[in-house]
């Protein structure tokens, strides 16, 4: 397997167990793997990136400009921050979730409209997933992230088994069963 | 078996398999999960002490005494360890004594950008830098046995990339290594002058005989391929330029203090070109044009921030990336919904105060729409510059300027401005912002949680007693949800003479989630008296009023309090 995938969001919403499930993932394929994250300062409700890459050989663990294949975002405005990092033709599989930045919340700016349909005109390939209504389905706002690994395994062409297994290797056994579901869920709209 | 693991994680895992025994720190970004790590090893003793000086003589102590200790810290943190560090390079040690130190080019998360590499050649202390985690771990094992053979302190310097990244390791068994014996030696162990002069020459001869023998060092590689181009890089940004120039000639550096002339000048011999590639400061490029090695360097790299594979690519094939210009809605990080330090800064902004903040998530305090902070500098800063506005601008200044400060800050370097305060004759007002915990660095303990880094009980500093025992004049303690009475309080200690101490009181919203339900808004006036709270989970419609996002809310009715029409209610 190989992929550079770049997780962004906002600080806060579990880019970095995310980011785990892919590595276990890696690791079960055998694959090499590198796995970069931010914390501190940016953790705070700020634009967050999480940089995985799976390949034979990995020397850099970030991912630059225009070299991610795969961008998965768990916002709609931070999908769009970051197309610049896309690979020409990569895939955008993005929450179709808003949460608005400060600038937005006092005024000063305006939330960008149509964002969805400028992540096509720069994409190969957008897949939107409603990931935080179903994670109001499922009862549990955390499992976000995880209905959005669903989604991307499922765009990557890993058999459910397989990222099943990673994300139980990657998780609590005692939240194993509704990320499982979550899982699912998000597999089955990929 | 190999196992992904972040840089700082394998940092732990070296000194655990190398037996360390004694580990102390003070938490900061890109460090902290170094100590988190260790505390899970039973074999290791690993504390939070209140600050690096403190980490670091501790870690002196157990070295003395015959243990292998290490002490980690962030980049700005071994400025305040520099005073034990500099005459701990003179008496060498027993045990090893690893110091590891974690710099941050492109301050994710830091008030500089500082390079620590010239610690090590100011304090004469060998510096290994690590490439990924796998070498992370070895690299900390070898700093050990290199501490031991040439009776020196050994950095282990990281950044943020490498801290944070995770890579594969192959874990070994812990090695136990018994205490030396500790042998009272007084020309070696107690640094007067007398002995001192003599030590300072055994650090001089050290480092010479080192630097002949990291020509020797594997760790220092040479990677000879394409000889048109020459990199010398080390750490990370080694990565980076074997992703980049894959074709290129690479002399890796693994002990990046001393340098390797002798082979650097060879290197340089057998490439037609020799460029350093290294971030921050031209640390390497000085050192290798003094020694008469010409190179290029900072001519093309900046001394600021990260350098990035792009970069390199850029700089030396000259490939130049097509990306698109974007002005979008910028999302810098803000207090989170419920954060007790919140209401604080919406009455010190509503008061137009002079306000001194310090290190911790209240830093966001500057930020619209609070915008309520004129100055951080340091850790324990706030306090000391509060002090100086008095002195030097009189009493009139003082009823007007704040000084802000966190608890675990306050413990860390606070108290001696207060103290200093006191001792002075000071009319200054601070305000310790009290969250029970150390959170921008994601929740350690302090001496004033009630539990140790190992999560087991301890005794529990009183804050207000201290402040009360060092002679502040006036010392109240308040819940920092308490928008009237936090307004009242700052009032009447702004006018009152002498040194107050006020402790706005609440822990971080993000400790204990159980929350009540979330508020919510009816009949809203549009006034945007919220807005100004600078809360994420308040978000102005298109229509101009107020909706509270449930999702994020935690329902701390701080909005109910500044609504002005009673249109929000705590849910």
């Amino acid at each position: 397997m190989k992929a550079n995938i770049l997780i962004v969001g906002v600080g806060g919403q579990g880019t970095l167990l995310a980011s785990r499930i892919l590595g276990a993932l890696a690791d079960l394929e055998g694959s090499d793997c590198k796995l970069s994250e931010v914390h501190g300062m940016s953790q705070r409700g700020g634009s967050v990136v999480t940089n995985v890459k799976i390949a034979d050989e990995v020397k850099s663990p970030i991912i630059g400009l225009r070299d991610a294949d795969i961008i998965m975002a768990f916002e709609k405005l931070e999908a769009l921050r970051y197309t610049n990092y896309l690979k020409k033709g990569g895939v955008i599989v993005v929450n179709d979730q808003e949460i608005l930045p400060m600038p937005v919340i006092t005024g000063a700016r305006k939330y960008p409209e149509h964002i969805v349909e400028d992540l096509r005109e720069r994409a190969g390939k957008v897949i939107v997933v409603p990931a935080l209504a179903i994670a109001e389905e499922i009862g549990n706002l955390k499992t976000v992230n995880v209905v959005m690994i669903g989604a991307l395994a499922k765009n990557l062409g890993i058999p459910f088994e397989k990222i099943d297994a990673a994300l139980k290797a990657a998780v609590k056994p005692k939240l194993y069963e509704v990320n499982r579901t979550a899982l699912q869920r998000g597999y089955d709209i990929g | 078996m190999k196992k992904l693991m972040l840089g700082n994680e394998a940092i732990a895992r070296g000194a655990y398999e190398a037996g360390v025994k004694v580990v102390s720190a003070y938490p900061g970004t890109p460090s902290t999960e170094v100590s988190e790590c260790i505390a899970r090893y039973d074999e290791v003793y690993a504390e939070w002490a209140p600050n690096e000086k403190v980490a670091f003589e501790v870690a002196i102590g157990a070295s003395f005494v015959g243990a292998r200790s290490m002490v980690c810290m962030k980049h700005v943190g071994v400025n305040v360890a520099a005073d034990p560090m500099f005459t701990a390079a003179y008496t060498g040690v027993n045990g090893g004594l690893v110091i590891l130190a974690a710099d941050d080019p492109g301050m994710h998360s830091s008030q500089n950008e500082q390079d620590t590499r010239f610690y090590a050649r100011s304090a004469h202390i060998p510096m290994l830098e690590p490439s990924d985690s796998a070498e992370a771990k070895e690299f900390t094992k070898l700093a050990f046995e290199l501490s031991e053979k040439y009776d020196t302190p050994v950095f282990v310097r990281t950044t943020t990339r490498l801290a944070h990244s995770q890579s594969l390791v192959e874990t070994a068994e812990r090695r136990e290594v018994p205490l030396r014996p500790y042998v009272k030696d007084v020309s070696k162990y107690t640094m007067m002058p007398s002995s001192a002069i003599g030590r300072h020459v055994a650090v001089e001869a050290r480092e010479d005989k080192l630097a002949a023998d990291v020509n020797f060092f594997d760790v220092n590689r040479e990677e000879m391929n394409d000889p048109s181009l020459g990199i010398v890089c080390s750490g990370v940004v080694y990565q980076y330029v074997k992703e980049a120039l894959p074709e290129a000639s690479v002399f890796k550096l693994g002990v990046v203090y001393p340098l390797p002339f002798g082979r650097l000048r060879d290197f340089a011999s057998k490439v037609e070109r020799l460029v350093v590639v290294e971030e921050l400061e031209p640390f390497f490029q000085n050192q290798l044009k003094a020694n008469g090695i010409d190179c290029e360097g900072k001519n093309l790299f900046s001394k600021q921030g990260e350098i990035s594979v792009a970069d390199i690519r850029l700089k030396l094939l000259g490939e130049k990336l097509d990306v698109e210009k974007q002005d979008l809605p910028v999302r810098p990080p803000v207090m989170c919904a419920g954060c007790p330090h919140r209401g604080v800064f919406y009455i010190l902004n509503k008061l137009k105060v002079t306000v001194s903040a310090d290190i911790g998530c209240y830093t966001l305090g500057a930020q619209p729409p609070l915008c309520a902070v004129d100055t951080v500098v340091c850790m324990g800063a706030s306090v000391g510059i509060a002090h100086g506005f008095e002195k030097a601008a009189g009493r009139e200044q003082s009823k007007r300027t704040v000084a802000v400060i966190g608890d675990s800050t306050f413990i860390h370097s606070g108290i001696t401005g207060l103290i200093n305060a006191v001792y002075n004759k000071s009319n200054i007002t601070l305000v310790i912002l009290d969250n029970s915990t150390t959170g921008m660095t994601g929740h350690q303990q302090h001496p004033a949680t009630g539990l140790t880094l190992k999560q087991e009980p301890a005794k529990i500093l009183d804050i207000v007693a201290l402040c009360k025992t060092v002679g502040c004049d006036s010392v109240r303690v308040v819940d920092s949800y308490d928008l009237a009475e936090v307004e009242k309080t700052l009032k009447e200690e702004l006018a009152a003479d002498g040194v107050s101490v006020i402790v706005a009181k609440r822990p971080c919203a993000l400790l204990d989630r159980n929350y009540p339900a979330p508020c919510t808004v009816s009949d809203c006036r549009k006034c945007g008296m919220c807005f100004k709270l600078g809360c994420p989970a308040i978000e102005k419609q298109a229509d101009g009023s107020a909706k509270i996002n449930a999702s994020l809310c935690v329902g701390c009715g701080l909005c109910e309090k500044v609504c002005k029409f009673g249109a929000i209610k705590e849910g």
